[in-house]
């Protein structure tokens, strides 16, 4: 998995900038939702990959066993996840809102309309 | 008062103001008089807690009591303290201008709770001290810049807002992916602790903290607009109304350069020979690029926007030079710009009201129909420019000091030049808007437009007259303003008394 992880996380960045470098609107939401995405695998990665136990400790124990997964990386991952859902959820009704303003898809439109 | 109490005050107030503001509904009066009650408090909070710094040095709460390390830090330092008394000082004028600047559908359908949500964002960034939480700050802080742009949803503030809403998520993705490496090299997320960790000598990952200081200079740099990642920054900040763009221009890519002089101060310490030059280079380009663009404008706004640009120049000028003088330089210049930026956009707003364009064609003979505004501009407008006494001079005095100092005579010469033609920017303004006869306008004035009765027009002028009555104190009176600046950069520097406040309750 911590092979094959990184290439994933460098294909979904490139192909989120190259989305968000097109002019057409939908291709720009698609793009913003994938960088997200692609820092939040990032962020999960780069917080090492652990095979074990949660960070629970047991009735039985003082400390938690190793191996246990780090809690912290996946907390941040959490409140990340829900803040870009937040600003991705405004980003596509913001999107919306262009589209129906300017009756058209392409970002180049919107210039010309000033 | 306890420090914890104290330290929660100016995130606690504009939250349960917005929340109070939600609950009263559309009723904008009531919301305006909330919002008004909520500002002053800010304020007082923002005050005690300068005051308290000034007196008996840095001090730090921990929420939900768990400690340092593990926990949440909240910290109050001299230059954390100064952003936000500040920008307490223009919430307030904002907020003034607002109760007739701004038309009452926006105030109706939220400007109030945005305002003040936009306001906890900005205190959380000035006071945290966990490098995520501040992330998360930011957020908060961003999510209602970019719905106060839009409010209203003119197409003009459409258009602008998609380029910034962009523009900001990637850099937010930039930032989230270098705390992600810093948590992977460190193991921590406080600053104090992380502080402390970079400066132990032959730590195993400090060759890659250099790497790590490029993803949080994009990221911030794009959020304070420094050269070349500033483009968004006039494509959208003279969009919406001035009740809006003041507060967000006068303040939101101030707290971008808070944040990076307080990370490469604190955080990243360990590649400074390769960073400063490079930032010294930035520093340069974004003054003069954006007195460059400035020059090419024929809006009131525009101008304003690009200098904006021209001014975080400065400011990194300073970081770049990274000496106490020159870092208190850059503080004092922080506070100086907050207010009179604001203060310009407001006069703008003004004029706009009274006149109907933003337009310098359309625009002419206010200095004739409205002398006191025009002086309120002119004096504004030299404290930018850096004429002395006013404040913009000290902070520039500052500066060039401190870079005569440490032997940066080209970055010297450049902001003594950027300074000129800032200067000949203001006078451009001046000349069309105030001096010359109004051009015989091809349109009729709108039916629709609101007159302005006499009480309208004075409680325009308040806000205005209050940040120039703000501009004038630390401009006559800028020994003890010059005196924190100093001790803040000395607290930046020695980073002994914040990692102690932080980490030895």
């Amino acid at each position: 998995m911590e092979l094959l992880l990184p290439f994933l996380i460098g294909i979904l960045f490139s192909v989120s900038i190259y989305f968000i470098l097109h002019r057409h609107l939908f291709k720009l939401i698609m793009g913003l939702i994938l960088f997200g995405l692609a820092t939040n695998i990032f962020l999960f990665v780069v917080g090492g990959l652990t095979n074990g136990d949660v960070a629970i400790i047991k009735k039985t124990h003082e400390v938690a066993v190793v191996p246990y997964a780090d809690p912290v990386p996946q907390a941040l991952l959490l409140t990340a996840i829900v803040i870009g859902f937040g600003l991705q959820a405004f980003a596509i009704v913001l999107i919306r809102k262009v589209y129906q303003s300017f009756k058209s898809n392409n970002l180049d439109d919107l210039h010309k309309a000033e | 008062m306890s420090h914890n109490l104290l330290l929660v005050l100016p995130l606690l107030l504009p939250l349960l103001g917005a929340v109070a503001c939600l609950l009263v509904g559309q009723r904008a009066k009531v919301q305006a008089i909330l919002a008004g009650v909520v500002q002053a408090a800010w304020l007082a909070s923002a005050s005690v807690i300068l005051y308290e710094v000034s007196q008996n040095g840095i001090f730090a709460t921990r929420i939900g009591n768990w400690p340092a390390p593990f926990g949440i830090t909240f910290v109050a330092d001299l230059f954390g303290a100064l952003i936000l008394t500040s920008a307490a000082v223009v919430g307030l004028a904002v907020w003034l201008f607002s109760l007739q600047g701004l038309d009452f559908e926006r105030k109706r359908i939220g400007y109030y709770p945005l305002l003040l949500l936009l306001q906890m964002g900005v205190s959380g960034a000035c006071l945290t001290g966990d490098i995520f939480n501040l992330y998360v700050w930011f957020e908060v802080l961003l999510i209602c810049c970019f719905a106060l742009l839009s409010l209203g949803g003119t197409r003009a503030q459409l258009e602008g807002t998609l380029k910034y809403v962009t523009i900001n998520l990637i850099a937010s993705g930039l930032l989230l992916t270098g705390i992600g490496v810093i948590y992977s090299l460190f193991g921590s997320l406080n600053m104090a602790v992380l502080a402390q960790q970079v400066r132990q000598h032959g730590h195993q990952s400090m060759p890659l903290l250099s790497l790590t200081s490029i993803f949080f200079l994009t990221g911030f740099g794009i959020k304070s607009a420094i050269f070349p990642l500033f483009f968004w920054l006039p494509a959208s900040y003279h969009t919406p109304p001035i009740a809006i763009s003041a507060f967000i221009a006068g303040l939101i890519s101030k707290v971008g350069i808070y944040t990076l002089i307080r990370l490469f101060t604190l955080l990243f310490v360990s590649d400074l020979d390769f960073m400063l030059p490079l930032l010294l280079v930035l520093s340069g380009l974004t003054m003069v690029v954006g007195v460059v663009g400035a020059a090419a404008q024929t809006d009131f706004r525009k101008i304003l926007s690009f200098h904006i640009i021209s001014q975080i120049g400065y400011m990194l000028m300073g970081l770049a030079i990274y000496t106490p003088l020159a870092l208190a330089g850059s503080v004092f210049f922080i506070v100086h710009n907050i207010l009179v930026k604001t203060n310009l956009f407001l006069v703008s707003g003004v004029v706009a009201r009274l006149h109907h364009s933003f337009s310098l064609k359309k625009l002419g003979e206010v200095y004739c129909r409205q002398p006191m505004l025009a002086l309120l501009f002119l004096v504004s407008a030299l404290a930018l420019a850096g004429m002395p006494p006013l404040s913009g001079f000290w902070g520039k005095f500052m500066l060039a000091k401190g870079g005569f100092e440490a032997g940066n005579y080209t970055i010297v010469g450049v902001s003594l030049f950027v300074s000129l033609a800032t200067l000949f920017s203001m006078t451009k303004i001046w000349n069309e808007v105030f001096w010359k006869n109004k051009p015989a306008s091809e349109l009729p004035i709108p039916e629709s437009a609101p007159k302005a009765t006499v009480p309208t027009v004075w409680l325009l002028y308040t806000p205005v007259v209050l940040l120039f009555i703000a501009i004038l104190f630390i401009s006559v009176y800028a020994e003890p303003l010059i005196g924190l600046a100093q001790q803040a950069a000395n607290q930046l520097l020695y980073t002994k008394a914040y990692t102690d406040a932080v980490l030895n309750q």
